[in-house]
C-alpha cells in the first residue's frame, strides 16, 4: 500500500468538499493511504509576486517544512492555487540562494531549515499517472458508457508559469485527455480549456467572471460536451455559479454541469456515494442518469 | 495615446522601484502587442497591456495608475508565457498593484462584500482577492 502525505488547503474543506471527498474515496480504492499533514497552513492562494516582500512566503514555506519532516517526499495537493503557490515559493527557495537563507533565518524557531528539494509538490492528475498508472486506473473502471463526452478544463494556475506546469506544454495540455481515454471515457477538444475563468475577481467585478465563464461554457457546448470537469476550486465555483446569472440574462443559454475530475473517476470505479450533488448548483445528475452512470 | 514627456517623469524613481519589485526589464519590450492579443480580459480595460509597458516606459505612472487596468488583471500569467521578449507583465502589474496599495489605501474593502456573498464564496476567492487589492 502506498502512503502519500497530503495538504488539502482551506476550500477543499468547504466549497470543494466533493473535490476532497472523491478523491480519498477514490485513492482508498486504488490502495493508497492518504495522510493529511497534521499542520498545514494557509498558502495564500496568490503567489506573491512582490520580489521585495518575502512575508508572503513564509506560510508556504512552512507548510512544505512539516512535509519535509514526515519524512515522506512527495506532498499531494488538489487545489489548483495551492499547488501554484507551493511550487512557486518551492522554486523561489530553491533557485535564490540570498532569500533562502533569508526566510531560513526568520524561522529559527523551526527544528530544520528547507533548501527546497526535499519534497516534490505533486498535483492529484501527475499523482494518478506517475504512481498509480492510467492503464491500472483504467482496470478499476466498471461503469462502462458509450456516449459521455467530457470536456477538460484546465485553467490556468496548473500550467503557468511554464516552470510548474503539470504537463509537458502549457499551452496544449493533454494529461486529463489522456486520463480520461485510458479509462474509455470520451472526451472533446475544445480551444477554451486553459483559458483564465476570471478568478478571483468574482469577489468585486462578477461581470468580468460572467463574461469569461460564459465563453468557456459556450465554447464547450458547442463542441458537444456533456459535462466540463476542472480540478480547480476557484474555476469550478466560477463555472458552476455563473450560469444561473447567464441562464436569467442570455436568451438560449444552454447549461452544462461542471464536475471535480476526481468526481467523475471515483464514479467510473463505482463509487456512487462519493459527492453531495447538492452542492451542484448546476446538477449533474440528470446527464449522469441519461448516460446510465448513476441509477 | 497622447503624452506631453518631461526630463523629470523620465527619471521616475518610482518607475525604479517596479523594475525592483517585479524584476522584469521593461525595456526589452518591443510592442508586439501579443500580451493584449492573448489577454483574457483586456476586453475591460481602459488601456491594453501593452500599453501600460510603453507609459513605464517613458516615466508614465501616473498615467497608469488612474486607470483600471491593474484592477482588472488575474494574474493568469497567459501573457508572461507568450512574451517573445520574455517580459513578466503580471509581475509587473503585481509591482503597480503594490505601487498603489504601499500608500496605505485598498482597492476592496473586505468589510463591504455583502454578507450573503461572504456565505457562499469560496475562501480561495477571498483571499486571493483580498491579497490582490488590499494592502
Amino acid at each position: 500500500m502506498l502512503t502519500v502525505s497530503y495538504m488539502p488547503g482551506c476550500t477543499l474543506k468547504t466549497t470543494g468538499r466533493n473535490y476532497e471527498d472523491s478523491m480519498l474515496k477514490l485513492l482508498y480504492k486504488l490502495n493508497v493511504k492518504v495522510e493529511e499533514l497534521k499542520n498545514w497552513f494557509c498558502c495564500g492562494t496568490t503567489y506573491s509576486m512582490a520580489s521585495d516582500n518575502l512575508m508572503n512566503q513564509l506560510a508556504p514555506i512552512r507548510t512544505l517544512l512539516r512535509a519535509k519532516q514526515t519524512g515522506r517526499r512527495e506532498l499531494l495537493v488538489l487545489c489548483s492555487m495551492c499547488y501554484n503557490t507551493l511550487r512557486r515559493a518551492q522554486d523561489l527557495v530553491l533557485h535564490d540562494e540570498e532569500k533562502r537563507n533569508k526566510i531560513n533565518e526568520f524561522m529559527y524557531l523551526e527544528e530544520t531549515n528547507f533548501n527546497g528539494d526535499e519534497v516534490r509538490v505533486i498535483h492529484l492528475l501527475n499523482y494518478l499517472k506517475e504512481f498509480i498508472g492510467f492503464e491500472t486506473l483504467a482496470d478499476g473502471i466498471i461503469k462502462k458508457t458509450s456516449d459521455l463526452k467530457v470536456a477538460p478544463y484546465y485553467g490556468c494556475m496548473l500550467l503557468r508559469p511554464e516552470e510548474i506546469s503539470i504537463d509537458e506544454s502549457s499551452e496544449n495540455p493533454g494529461i486529463m485527455e489522456e486520463l480520461f481515454q485510458a479509462c474509455g471515457i470520451d472526451n472533446v477538444y475544445f480551444p477554451f480549456k486553459t483559458e483564465c475563468c476570471g478568478s478571483y475577481q468574482t469577489v468585486n467585478k462578477k461581470d468580468i467572471v460572467i463574461s469569461r465563464t460564459s465563453k468557456i461554457i459556450n465554447s464547450a457546448v458547442n463542441n458537444k460536451a456533456d459535462m466540463i470537469t476542472t480540478s480547480c476550486p476557484l474555476c469550478y465555483f466560477n463555472l458552476d455559479s455563473s450560469q444561473g446569472t447567464l441562464v436569467d440574462n442570455v436568451p438560449g443559454f444552454k447549461t452544462i454541469p461542471v464536475m471535480y475530475v476526481s468526481q467523475i473517476l471515483a464514479l467510473f470505479v463505482g463509487i456512487e456515494d462519493a459527492t453531495d450533488y447538492s452542492m451542484h448548483s448546476i446538477d449533474p445528475r440528470p446527464v449522469l442518469k441519461e448516460k446510465g452512470l448513476l441509477g | 495615446m497622447n503624452v506631453q514627456l518631461s526630463s523629470e517623469e523620465l527619471d521616475n524613481e518610482d518607475i525604479d522601484k517596479i523594475i525592483e519589485i517585479s524584476g522584469a526589464n521593461l525595456f526589452a519590450c518591443y510592442q508586439c502587442g501579443k500580451c493584449t492579443a492573448g489577454c483574457p480580459t483586456s476586453e475591460f480595460m481602459d488601456i491594453p497591456p501593452h500599453e501600460v509597458i510603453r507609459l513605464l516606459q517613458f516615466g508614465q505612472i501616473e498615467e497608469i495608475l488612474c486607470k483600471n487596468t491593474l484592477w482588472i488583471c488575474a494574474s493568469c500569467i497567459t501573457c508572461a508565457v507568450r512574451c517573445p521578449k520574455g517580459v513578466d507583465l503580471s509581475k509587473i502589474m503585481e509591482a503597480l498593484r503594490q505601487i498603489f496599495l504601499r500608500k496605505n489605501v485598498n482597492y476592496v474593502h473586505p468589510n463591504e462584500v455583502p454578507n450573503e456573498e461572504l456565505q457562499t464564496l469560496p475562501q480561495i476567492a477571498l483571499i486571493a482577492n483580498f491579497r490582490k487589492f488590499t494592502h
